[in-house]
């Protein structure tokens, strides 16, 4: 009996640490998704990689001649807004809608074009059904055109450390108030 | 005997996906039998791209009717992370499955009753169980367009009533069992005049043509179906769709939304026996 108990406690506390990692995402939290994504050096890792730290995440395709540029422009300018505290936290996670085209070695290329700092920044892609989860979670939109270019909403979105979305920025060209003000929370 | 047991189990296979056994009576399939749709061109309402008119649909399968409560209980008793009170909020809002008896049973009535209050994410989750997945936008729509006499229906004014008539009559207390409409064409049956139903592409629906325009991103995202450049305005039963598809976060579930699957030719989903 006494054995028992002891074998039952001792399951219960090997359990515990998983159990409480499952659970201590909220419901709302974007990393209840499984999502397969691999970046730009070829590692694999979920959509949760920067889980802990505040994250702004966008989608976006390597090939697009006009708003990609722009939006990884405008990541940068809310990056230089925040405080040096701040952007030791923050994150940054860029998922392609194109994983056609974006293979790793694309993702690295376009990454060391625009001096991206890997350290903190990712750039990831996935597979097609694994794209639309992601974007669906998020709130984006996007449709591939005939053409094999893409109509996206041009959507930034602020994870807190739990991958709750807390804030969302169609603001390109420059960084969104609201967004700084909640970053400063985090 | 072996003949005796094979001969059983070519039965028990034919039996596998038929709506209808031999004395008539309903045989409940795990899952709709696929129906398959050949390739052709689709005049859509939402045209792929400015100056694009016509859409070309390759060959795949489509489940003949909606999934109903009986067979959607089936997947949630198999994958209990997607019992309502177990699913994240992030992937079904409070209202999933509410209309059942509980987390698991369905009331009686409901067993051959379109499944509803299910969300994207639910759905999704249901046909990649099956080894299938959510029809596009316009491989609903193509198949949406067969009258029970033509390939496409849509320039008929008396099938365009006879669908108008259907979405008139939306308001009812409890929805039609699947299976009781005409089949179309193809042989699919439901797609007009019973739910709504989750597409697969959902979230390409909005997209303004063309994201370059600064002006207002949030007016071209939120101002609805007329942010597109639709065709075909008269065919007003596919736009309501467009709209109501439009309105719809990938968690929402509502009491008239449910889906159907599908599966790229030559790949078609396991009918589990």
């Amino acid at each position: 009996m006494n054995a028992y108990v002891r074998l039952l406690l001792c399951a219960t506390l090997l359990a515990t640490p998983a159990l409480q990692a499952v659970a201590s995402h909220p419901a709302e939290s974007v990393y209840h998704l499984e999502a397969s994504l691999t970046n730009q050096t070829g590692d694999e890792h979920g959509l949760d990689i920067y889980s802990g730290n505040p994250v702004l995440i966008t989608m976006f395709y390597g090939r697009c001649p006009m708003t990609c540029p722009l939006l990884i422009d405008t990541l940068k300018a809310i990056e230089r807004s925040t405080t040096a505290e701040q952007r030791a936290r923050l994150r940054i996670l860029m998922i392609s809608i194109d994983p056609e085209n974006d293979t790793p070695e694309a993702l690295l290329q376009l990454a060391k074009q625009r001096r991206i700092d890997l350290t903190r920044w990712t750039l990831a892609r996935a597979d097609e059904r694994t794209v639309r989860k992601i974007a669906a979670v998020l709130g984006i939109q996007y449709r591939k055109l005939p053409n094999g270019a893409y109509n996206h909403s041009s959507v930034i979105a602020l994870l807190d450390p739990n991958g709750v979305v807390v804030a969302r920025s169609s603001m390109i060209g420059k960084a969104d108030e609201g967004m700084l003000e909640k970053i400063a929370k985090y | 005997m072996r003949t005796d047991a094979l001969r059983l189990m070519a039965a028990s296979l034919l039996l596998i996906g038929s709506t209808t056994d031999a004395a008539g009576t309903r045989a409940i399939a795990d899952a709709p039998l696929q129906i398959t749709i050949p390739a052709g061109e689709l005049a859509s309402v939402l045209p792929p791209a400015p100056g694009v008119k016509t859409v070309r649909v390759a060959a795949f399968r489509l489940d003949h009717t909606p999934v109903t409560n009986e067979q959607f209980s089936r997947f949630v008793a198999e994958h209990p992370e997607w019992r309502r009170d177990r699913v994240a909020g992030v992937f079904a809002d409070g209202s999933y499955l509410s209309h059942w008896r509980s987390a698991t049973e369905i009331e009686p009535h409901q067993r051959n009753q379109p499944v509803v209050y299910v969300s994207w994410f639910a759905a999704n989750a249901y046909c990649e169980s099956r080894g299938a997945r959510l029809p596009t936008w316009h491989e609903w729509e193509y198949v949406a367009a067969a009258s029970a006499t033509e390939q496409d229906g849509r320039n008929d004014d008396e099938w365009r009533q006879t669908i108008l008539g259907w979405y008139s009559k939306s308001a009812r207390h409890s929805l039609p069992e699947v299976g009781k409409t005409p089949v179309n064409y193809y042989g699919v049956r439901d797609l007009h005049g019973v739910i709504w139903e989750w597409v697969d592409d959902v979230n390409a629906m909005l997209v303004s043509s063309d994201n370059r325009e600064q002006s207002s991103p949030d007016a071209l995202r939120f101002c609805g179906p007329g942010a597109l450049t639709m065709e075909e305005k008269e065919n007003y039963a596919t736009l309501m769709r467009i709209a109501m598809l439009s309105s719809m976060q990938a968690n929402y579930t509502s009491k008239t939304m449910g889906f159907r699957c599908a599966s790229d030719f030559g790949t078609h989903g396991r009918n589990k026996p």
